[in-house]
């Protein structure tokens, strides 16, 4: 039995409506506590910010990262951000370390832990490949881990829907959730993967997909229903059409307004939509290019029903992947950049392209304006994750960099005051001088993470719940985060304490343990006559179009690090 | 008698994944499906091959020994060495590469797969200009026209044709061969080249030449091509790029006479360029027919640990990686290690002779199922149990796409998996002790 007492700590945990109480924390056998003996191990947190263990909801660290590590080995010495990336040699406790946007996985589980975060969520698994994400989270320390599965262009999923077979679509769901282990429907481009395969995309929501005879919006409203006869933990994530398009922000309000019909089956969003910063863009082309951002984020204010990230741009390098083939392929030709493609038989796309986020260019410098407008424009924090969608808009070992221009309007005036007029005619940041406070940003860190993903114990301190902790060198109240954001960076860039599952992993923001995460996945039920059926037909699927068989496509438990079975009932 | 189905081949990096295979009082007595190079293996052609027991060289000899003791004796070689090489593992699962790269790290060697000696430049070029690539079920179900470059699967990858290429039936390729353009290129006509629609015979080591007038031609410059292009006629090859842009779908699958000729990974680039250049007009990938079961798994894991790879040198704590200067054969040509660990690889039968001599000068631990030429030149040999047959454990097709390989047979050697953990800890016993 471990115990550990966390004394006069400055608490902060939303999901109870604490905003920074000094209270002591109690810990027995990984899990939050009543209260613990007096052999219990006393860590002293008095003036110490103290929250639930940071949860990355939309993240890229495992599968298609590694193409970015294997086209741009330049990334492995970048050391833009001293001590949370670049190279660090093996320890007694650590395995070597490279990278900045492309980290290697034991580097991605350090620094996350660095930062105070515990868990994160792979937000890109295709099928096919799925025990290859399965085996880089086993090499990734520390974090607890989860990954959303790719159903948006997958044959299978299209044909149910022009066929309309919702009830065999839901079972094909869930089936692919087990042979991937995964924990939720994860959407790219709807159509577009499938379009992408003869070198095409679809350009909006009633775009019928080549030869497939369904448009992305009955793939959306399909995969949604199905998500929700599944009862699944998360809602459909989405990453909406003509991603990365000026004027896109239209495609994104008439996605979000799609979802008004869909009643979600548990407490939590119908509809989450991903990296928003790259689908809130106004203007015709790159010339009249400008925000978006007060018309979504107008929306979403009067919505009830959807949560969204933001994908934060982060000015420097960084490596562009996503499942959304099309878009990478257009991103190389525009920035004459080295493009990797992986285009999955009967499911999916991707590519990776490296690009540069400058200050100065008005295009780079809006996108970073965008981001933070959706973040401070939407007021109720709990519809807001945070994210920079890790690498795409930049790497997250800067999220400590971005909380201070969440936090500070002085500190945003400062990058801002370096942008060009024609940068600054397009975005409205400027005009907004709302500051987050840490109640808020714990929100978007942890709290909104807890409700959307259905995980009551993680994100929040409650008796019972996981004890992944973040304790930090700084005291609200003490500290005015508008003013003093050197001070709040320096504080969320190497964790006091980092605790996961109970075991002290960071200590002064060195790495103390390395113990293994669990991995999150999903098994819903689904009546057996309904998967008999289904089965059915995925095995002609791949008797005659896969190039592996059905048996060794299923990811194998052994793969599975701690694994930890959602299961959810099915309403056929 | 147990019938496994859905086994895996683990001979090249087709990585067939449909084999039936019987096993009777553990012996395998029967194989369906398999070509005849997984046949041979499967059944154990090269038996008479296996290394019986772990050895350690005195006086000049062989002798048997327990594994202990040549577990100790390799650790303790490893422990010595200021420079270690560690070289090869493609021909074994992920676990065991995974295992290896920690014993490098731990030793501060250099570890190196055997793409030293193949596509070594491919991982090059991607650097250079990224791989836009796909599934094999891609090209099965899509690709109306197929080019071979400097690679014949007839000999290679016996089933790659009927399973993804040329031969199979997908979706949009009903007619299979019949409705696809098959087309090679290469220097001498190939056993797959006489199965081709049309074979273009360029000269010795023009490859790029060729790619480049291709480039040239899709971009509207066809002005610049003179008669003659990497010894083929200039109408050959305006017709072939019209052949390609006017296709559905692209596929180049691409082969060692293509990394391993004149200009080596600047070929890649240049077709990684063709291929861009190619889908404004349609859709095209590039696919590297990577030869043993697992060197793209090496590729995978060393990427996914390191940051890198091939190539990875740890003598500095965290892995540097400049291949030209840490590559297997920079080291040993330069004469820099004084001890090495070869595992499931031949760098006595494919290293150039230079390498190889300072390879003999050296202490060498061997780890592999089988005797071959650079038994001949190790200190200690360690058996080991065959993977995908003996053992189980994950290997990566040459398209990435990673399949877990089944045991079918019980097997008295360790797995390559243990042997490389029992030898790290062996060699943390005798550093503490130190
Ligand atoms: S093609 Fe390759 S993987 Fe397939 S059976 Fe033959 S040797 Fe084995």
């Amino acid at each position: 039995m471990s115990e550990i007492l966390i004394k006069n700590a400055s608490v902060c945990d939303p999901t109870q409506g604490i905003n920074c109480e000094t209270m002591d924390i109690c810990i027995r056998d990984g899990k939050i506590v009543d209260s613990v003996s007096g052999n219990a191990k006393v860590i002293d947190a008095e003036g110490k910010l103290t929250m639930a263990g940071g949860f990355d909801g939309h993240t890229h660290s495992a599968g298609k990262i590694n193409v970015g590590r294997f086209m741009n080995p330049n990334d492995a010495r970048k050391t833009l951000v001293p001590g949370l990336s670049g190279q660090v040699a093996r320890t007694e406790k650590t395995r070597a370390q490279v990278g900045y946007n492309t980290p290697n996985t034991y580097a991605i589980g350090y620094r996350y832990a660095k930062l105070g975060y515990t868990t994160i969520c792979e937000a890109a698994i295709p099928l096919l490949a799925a025990r290859h994400t399965h085996e880089e989270f086993k090499e990734i320390p520390i974090l607890d881990k989860m990954g959303l599965s790719l159903f948006g262009s997958n044959w299978q999923v299209m044909e149910y829907i022009r066929d309309k077979e919702p009830e065999k679509l839901a079972a094909y769901i869930a089936w692919g959730l087990r042979a991937s282990r995964g924990y939720g429907v994860k959407i790219v481009n709807p159509g577009g993967g499938e379009a992408w395969g003869w070198g095409r995309n679809v350009s909006g929501l009633y775009d019928p997909v080549p030869n497939f005879d369904v448009t992305p919006a009955e793939i959306l409203m399909g995969l949604a229903e199905a998500n929700e006869r599944l009862q699944l933990p998360h809602s459909v994530h989405v990453h909406c059409n003509n991603l990365g398009k000026p004027g896109n922000y239209a495609t994104t309000i008439e996605t979000m307004k799609l979802f008004e019909k869909i009643k979600p089956s548990r407490d939590r969003q119908a509809l989450h939509v991903t990296h928003v910063q790259f689908n809130a863009y106004a203007g015709t082309s790159w010339r009249d290019f400008e925000t978006g951002a007060p018309m979504v984020a107008d929306y979403v204010n009067g919505a009830n029903h959807l949560t969204f990230d933001l994908g934060q741009v982060i000015f420097g390098p960084a490596v562009t992947m996503t499942a959304d083939g099309p878009v990478e392929y257009a991103n190389a030709r525009m920035l004459h950049e080295k493009w990797s493609n992986q285009d999955i038989e009967l499911e999916d796309a991707s590519g990776v392209v490296p690009l540069f986020y400058s200050p100065k260019s008005f295009v780079n410098a809006v996108q970073w304006a965008i981001g933070l407008e959706l973040a401070l424009l939407v007021k109720d924090p709990w519809k807001v994750m945070f994210t920079t969608d890790s690498p795409n808009g930049g790497s997250f070992v800067n999220y400590p960099e971005a909380f201070t221009y969440l936090m500070s309007a002085k500190r945003r005036a400062e990058v801002i005051s370096g942008f060009s007029k024609m940068a600054l005619d397009r975005m409205v940041l400027p005009g907004i001088d709302r500051e987050l406070d840490f109640y808020e940003l714990a929100v978007m860190t942890r709290s909104t993470q807890s409700k959307m993903y259905s995980r009551p114990e993680k994100g929040n301190l409650k008796v019972g719940s996981d004890a992944d902790i973040a304790i930090y060198d700084i005291l609200p109240g003490q500290i005015d985060p508008s003013t003093e954001y050197v001070k709040v960076k320096e504080a969320f860039s190497g964790a006091a304490y980092t605790l996961k599952s109970g075991e002290i992993v960071v200590k002064d923001g060195e790495i103390e343990e390395t113990p293994k995460g669990k991995t999150y996945w999903v098994n819903a039920k689904v009546p057996e006559s309904i998967d008999t059926a289904m089965q059915k037909d995925i095995d002609r699927k791949f008797r005659k179009y896969y190039t592996v068989s059905k048996s060794n496509y299923m990811v194998e438990d052994s793969y599975l690090q701690k694994p930890v079975e959602i299961g959810t009932e099915g309403v056929f | 008698m147990p019938v496994i189905k859905d086994a895996v081949c683990s001979l090249c990096g087709s990585l067939c994944d449909d084999i039936t295979v019987t096993v009777e009082d553990n012996k395998i007595t029967k194989i369906e499906n398999a070509c005849i190079l997984g046949q041979s293996k499967f059944v154990g052609m090269f038996k008479h091959d296996r290394i019986e027991t772990p050895m350690i060289r005195k006086d000049g000899e062989l002798v048997p020994v327990p594994y202990e003791e040549a577990i100790e004796a390799a650790a303790k070689i490893l422990v010595n060495s200021r420079r270690t090489l560690s070289y090869g593992w493609c021909s074994t699962s992920c676990e065991a590469v995974s295992g290896a790269i920690q014993l490098a790290e731990e030793t501060g060697s250099v570890i190196d797969s055997t793409a030293n000696v193949c596509h070594g430049p491919t991982a090059l070029a991607a650097q250079e200009k990224g791989a836009p690539s796909a599934t094999l079920g891609e090209i099965k179900n899509r690709a109306d026209v197929i080019i071979f470059w400097g690679c014949n699967p007839v000999h290679a990858h016996p089933r790659h044709m009927v399973r993804y290429s040329s031969f199979s039936k997908g979706l949009f390729t009903e007619k299979g061969r019949k409705g696809r353009k098959m087309i090679v290129v290469d220097v001498r006509k190939t056993d797959t080249a006489k199965l081709a629609d049309s074979y273009i015979e360029i000269e010795q080591g023009s490859d790029l030449l060729l790619v480049t007038a291709l480039r040239s031609i899709v971009n509207g410059h066809e002005d610049v091509i003179p008669e003659t292009i990497a010894g083929v006629p200039k109408a050959e090859v305006l017709e072939l790029a019209e052949t390609l842009k006017n296709a559905k779908f692209v596929c180049i699958f691409f082969g060692m006479g293509v990394t391993q000729s004149r200009s080596k990974y600047k070929n890649g680039d240049a077709m990684s360029s063709l291929i861009s250049d190619l889908n404004q007009h349609t859709k095209a990938v590039m696919i590297g027919m990577r030869g043993h079961y697992n060197v793209t798994g090496f590729g995978q894991v060393a990427t996914w640990e390191t940051g890198f790879p091939m190539a990875i040198d740890f003598s500095k704590g965290y892995p540097y990686y400049n291949p030209g200067e840490t590559g297997a054969n920079d080291l040993l040509v330069r004469g820099e290690p004084d001890a090495a660990i070869i595992a499931a690889a031949d760098p006595g039968a494919h290293f150039p002779q230079k390498a190889i001599r300072h390879l003999a000068k050296i202490p060498v631990i061997q780890i592999d199922p089988y005797a071959n030429p650079t038994t001949e030149i190790a200190d200690v040999v360690i058996p080991s149990a065959i993977v995908g047959i003996e053992a189980e454990g994950t290997a990566y097709r040459m398209d990435a796409i990673s399949l877990r390989m089944k045991k079918l047979i019980e097997s008295k050697f360790k797995t390559d998996e243990e042997i490389v953990k029992d030898l790290t800890a062996k060699v943390r016993e005798l550093k503490r002790g130190a």
